[in-house]
């Protein structure tokens, strides 16, 4: 019976070929090293998720925004572990992308033909920062007002463009409702859609080219 | 080992690998699903005697409208909802007081009372109850509901008894 329904799906969809490509593809000898890409990932999917639910509670208000936070934190059921995961899973992220990208370094991965795949990967950390950024501010308390205050400061200085950049980033020339309210926009949607854009162009450039080699002696 | 069992390394992965994602699952999504439903599984805001004002004041045999505020806290706002009734002195006895609700038993609409057919009148979807809130028309499942617990106070005040919650 299942045997029938999983044929009649393969038949359409293609599901052995999809399995063989993605996870039962050839691989040269690797180590753990090798994992991080995976491991970004389902920080990333992680992060997704968690977020979502973050979101059932949370409002990005200068008003209510601390006191939704307040609320998640210490009257929901398992709020602070939703949040403690987004949290330490933010932190986790930028580590592990930077660990990737310094792996890639490393064992030169990023030469022909994957220059488009680093390429690719650098946009993913800089998105990643910029998660991190922007989540920074949701909170609303004393240390994500002045790690705003500053971080779009530094952004203001530069030359020529900086007032222009600073009002565009905080949406005036103060940090107001609407730095908030661009911050969440940017954290939700803007930033995530990204992030899920690239990644998809990120790994379909690794299931079409494999994973590189590490390099020997005669390399 | 008597009867040991040979476990090839690739299985032996692949069942670490569920054990774990599994138990993983479970460690998170039972509480995801307490995390959403949590604002169903608490209880409201705390009983309270409202005051509705001075009985000498109300009318005989006549529906005297009332309405009052109840604030609750629900997550980190205070939520003010207004609720509504009549009350119908049917006799001088300060016992014989029928308080009805004005939400009908349908929908919860606000029902009216109008004074030139002697009923209430929901205006949602036209239902009728009579002066003591019995249904005479439409859809609504019962009559208006009624606020059984009252009392009049040493200054001749009517109160009401609301359930929070």
């Amino acid at each position: 019976m299942w045997k029938k329904v999983y044929e009649w799906l393969d038949e359409r969809l293609g599901l052995n070929d999809l399995y063989k490509a993605v996870l039962d593809r050839p691989e040269p000898r690797g180590n753990w090293w090798n994992t991080l890409g995976s491991a970004s990932l389902f920080l990333f999917l992680l992060q997704g998720i968690t977020g979502i639910f973050l979101s059932v509670y949370y409002t990005p208000s200068p008003d209510h925004a601390y006191d939704s936070i307040t609320y998640i934190m210490n009257d929901v059921t398992f709020g602070w572990l939703i949040r403690g995961i987004h949290h330490w899973g933010s932190t986790l992220m930028v580590l592990v992308v930077f660990i990737h990208l310094v792996r890639v370094f490393i064992t030169a991965s990023y030469k022909y033909p994957r220059e488009l795949t680093w390429f690719i990967g650098v946009f993913l950390l800089i998105a990643t920062l910029g998660m991190g950024f922007t989540g920074y501010l949701l909170p609303w308390n004393q240390r994500s007002f002045w790690a705003t205050t500053v971080g779009t400061q530094i952004a203001g200085s530069v030359p020529f463009i900086g007032d222009f950049v600073l009002k565009a980033l905080r949406g005036g020339p103060d940090l107001s409702a609407l730095t908030l309210q661009r911050f969440f926009a940017a954290h939700i949607w803007m930033l995530p859609a990204m992030l899920a854009g690239l990644i998809g162009v990120h790994l379909f450039l690794i299931i079409k080219h494999g994973e590189s080699a590490f390099p020997d002696k005669d390399d | 080992m008597a009867g040991s069992h040979h476990i090839s390394r690739r299985d032996f992965v692949k069942l670490t690998t569920a054990a774990v994602g599994g138990f993983i699952g479970v460690a998170v999504g039972l509480p995801a699903i307490g995390y959403l439903i949590d604002p169903a599984l608490k209880s409201g805001g705390k009983d309270a005697w409202i005051s509705l004002g001075k009985l000498a004041d109300m009318p005989i045999g006549k529906p005297q409208p009332f309405s009052f505020t109840l604030t609750r806290v629900n997550g980190w706002e205070r939520t003010a909802t207004n609720f509504g009734g009549f009350i119908l002195r049917r006799s001088e006895d300060p016992k014989d007081i029928l308080i009805l609700s004005s939400r009908c038993t349908h929908l919860a609409c606000q029902v009216n009372w109008k004074e030139d057919a002697q009923v209430f009148i929901c205006p949602c979807h036209d239902a009728k109850f009579s002066p003591t809130g019995e249904v005479l028309d439409g859809p609504p499942p019962r009559p208006l509901d009624r606020f059984q617990e009252f009392q009049v106070d040493a200054d001749g005040n009517l109160q009401i008894h609301v359930k929070g919650g």
